[in-house]
């Protein structure tokens, strides 16, 4: 039982993780039908620049909140910059080309971030400063970390404040207007490339916040983490139905469920023929059973198969 | 403007190239062996792309895992000849295999993937990838098949009976070494595996491919049994990925998990889409360029920084990813067509589509 319940804990933190990476693909892919592959380097972008300066900090009088913040507050904007530029350079004048060749740009903008990456912070991972003091929570036989207690909600009030973006403002009406049509949301006055180009600057903040929170969880930050946390996250907004934004919350949290449940189980399931060591092959059975069963996910409508 | 028009100058042209081609190895043996191991190796990747060609340049399909297929070729070879199993079968029989094996692991990704459209395919393939290198990584128990990250050494070299690939020895006078010899059998394989693209491409499956390629709704409308030939270019372009990945691991006689990484996959996608996606020589340029560029910018840029700085501040390794990931983005942009476009594909993609989303 406690183990079950330590699982779904663990399993609901990273999720939590996931769902707001798969917010950044989710939107983007809503409104230009772009899988940007560059996605998870944003997150790994937050996460080195975060620990840059909280590593910069630590040895400051400052509180540990406080400093995590300062870290934040540097991430975001440097990697709404970085989405900002991404899509300026490589998929604005690529919107009309066929599929093939923004999705193509995606992988080598992807490549060139990690490998700036490696230049700038080296081979070597970041560790986070031992600042934060280790809290622990006991429910139920399971063990809660105040640092997943802190991701979970923080998850929660980025998921509450970008639903009312979208919903409840001028600009998340644009959003929406222009992924339904963009041609007609032109004609209703509405300038695309500037709702373009915030849907970037929107997703790349979420990434660089989701790069903190990841980063803290496991206490390191590495220049090539983002490549397959990015595939799971993609997973998990495919997993929920791609262009729904509900969706990429609820597959997020799922997939981050399926794989804490999975690789607590595997070794028992299967006599300890298969480990935990196969965690991550969880998300791409997942995302390769969604995409043959249910290829417009749980929550997504049922779209026409466009070439 | 174009001189290969002329019969005579074409025969001349050929004449003169595979002259070039055979005296290669040894003009590069004068500059080190090591170089002859380069053009081997860029060989196995023109090969490679050869294959991913069919998969995304002839039939449009994006396909991010390919080298699983590399891989699921090399380990079969290895385990087929080496003493991790002790079995020794020559390469004769072993390839053929590899490259069945590959091509069973190409219908198996493809069979439930293929009627997902382009995008979706890019990614499911890239997981496909990343699975089959955590099985390799962790099949070493509970019975040991591919040992782990430890990987698989003491791998058997191409031998016909005695002539075995890896020694050197005098032939006419002429000292011929190991690597010089892989070279001509590697040149021989590439050369079949271009006429067989060539042929493909303008055989009946090609002209079907191209067609799935430029409209799939057009194609089917036309009686093209589209999953059977997206299938069909799936398995093509995996059994090449198996064949090449044999060779690799006889040239190498070691190979381990850490071949197969997503990052060789893009490598080969660059080559391809630097090249000219759907042309065979596009593709053959592009891979032999992004071949030796890096190597030749790790013998003069490594030198070049310990002059200037004293040491080396940008490694070799990410110049050379760094160059993949620009060619990736400045080709689509400036030149989406590739060095060398096809006919085709230059009017496909310098045209933008028209309005109708």
């Amino acid at each position: 039982m406690d183990i079950f319940l330590q699982q779904i804990i663990n399993g609901l933190t990273l999720g939590s993780v996931y769902a707001i990476v798969a917010l950044g693909y989710t939107m983007v892919y809503g409104i230009i039908q772009l899988i940007n592959f560059a996605h998870g380097e944003l997150v790994m972008l937050g996460a080195m620049v975060a620990f840059s300066v909280i590593g910069a900090l630590a040895g400051t009088s400052l509180p540990p909140v406080l400093i995590v913040l300062a870290g934040v507050l540097a991430a975001v904007p440097a990697c709404m910059l970085v989405g900002f530029a991404m899509e300026r350079i490589a998929y604005r004048p690529l919107r009309n080309a066929p599929r093939l060749a923004p999705l193509i740009t995606a992988i080598g903008i992807s490549i060139i971030l990690q490998h700036v990456a490696l230049l700038v912070w080296s081979r070597s991972p970041l560790a986070f400063p031992q600042i934060i003091p280790l809290v622990r929570y006991y429910i139920g036989g399971a063990i809660i970390t105040g640092v997943q207690i802190a991701i979970i909600l923080t998850s929660v009030l980025m998921m509450a404040a970008l639903t009312l973006l979208v919903y409840r403002t001028k600009l998340g009406i644009a959003m929406r207007a222009t992924s339904q049509n963009p041609q007609v949301a032109g004609l209703m006055g509405i300038d695309i490339n500037r709702v373009i180009s915030f849907t970037f600057i929107v997703g790349a903040g979420l990434a660089a916040v989701a790069g903190v929170m990841v980063g803290t969880y496991y206490g390191i930050a590495h220049y090539s983490m983002g490549s397959l946390l990015g595939m799971k996250a993609f997973s998990a907004a495919v997993l929920g139905g791609i262009g729904n934004l509900a969706g990429a919350m609820l597959g997020g949290i799922l997939l981050g469920i399926v794989e804490a449940l999975g690789a607590g189980y595997i070794g028992d399931l299967t006599n300890n023929v298969f480990g935990s060591n196969y965690q991550d092959v969880f998300a791409f059975i997942v995302l390769i059973a969604v995409l043959v069963f249910r290829p417009s996910g749980l929550l997504g409508e049922r779209v026409g198969d466009r070439a | 403007m174009n001189i290969f028009a002329n019969p005579r100058a074409k025969w001349v042209g050929f004449t003169l190239i595979a002259i070039a081609l055979a005296g290669l190895p040894f003009a590069l043996a004068s500059a080190g062996t090591a170089w002859v191991r380069i053009a081997n190796l860029a060989i196995l990747f023109v090969f490679l792309s050869l294959g991913l060609n069919i998969v995304v340049g002839f039939a449009g399909l994006l396909d991010l895992g390919y080298i699983a297929f590399y891989a699921v070729g090399a380990y079969v070879y290895a385990l087929l000849a080496s003493p991790h199993f002790n079995l020794h079968l020559p390469f004769w029989v072993i390839l053929p295999i590899g490259a069945l094996v590959a091509c069973l692991f190409g219908v198996l990704l493809g069979a439930p993937t293929l009627k997902l459209r382009g995008d979706y395919l890019a990614i499911v393939t890239l997981g496909f990838g990343e699975i089959v290198r955590i099985f390799l990584n962790n099949l070493s128990q509970p019975v040991n098949i591919t040992n782990g990250p430890q990987g698989i050494s003491r791998i058997d070299p191409f031998s016909f009976g005695s002539f075995s690939f890896s020694q050197s020895e005098t032939i006419l006078g002429v000292d011929v070494s190991g690597p010089i010899k892989y070279y001509y059998m590697l040149l021989a394989l590439l050369l079949l595996a271009i006429v067989v693209n060539l042929r493909l491409q303008h055989s009946r499956i090609g002209r079907a491919w191209e067609a799935i390629r430029e409209d799939e709704i057009a194609a089917r409308a036309m009686g093209i049994d589209t999953t059977r030939i997206k299938l069909l270019a799936f398995a093509m372009g995996a059994s090449f990925g198996g064949i090449a990945g044999g060779m690799f691991s006889a040239i190498q006689g070691f190979i381990s998990p850490e071949s197969f990484v997503l990052v060789e996959s893009i490598m080969v996608l660059s080559m391809v889409v630097l090249g000219g996606m759907g042309n065979v020589w596009g593709v053959v340029l592009g891979a032999v360029l992004l071949s030796f560029v890096p190597e030749l910018l790790r013998y003069t840029v490594e030198p070049l920084q310990k002059s200037l700085f004293g040491r080396s501040i940008i490694e070799p390794e990410v110049i050379r990813m760094l160059l993949f990931g620009l060619a990736l983005v400045l080709m689509m942009l400036y030149r989406p067509a590739g060095l060398l476009p096809s006919a085709v594909r230059k009017r496909e993609l310098s045209k933008p589509e028209d309005g109708a989303e």
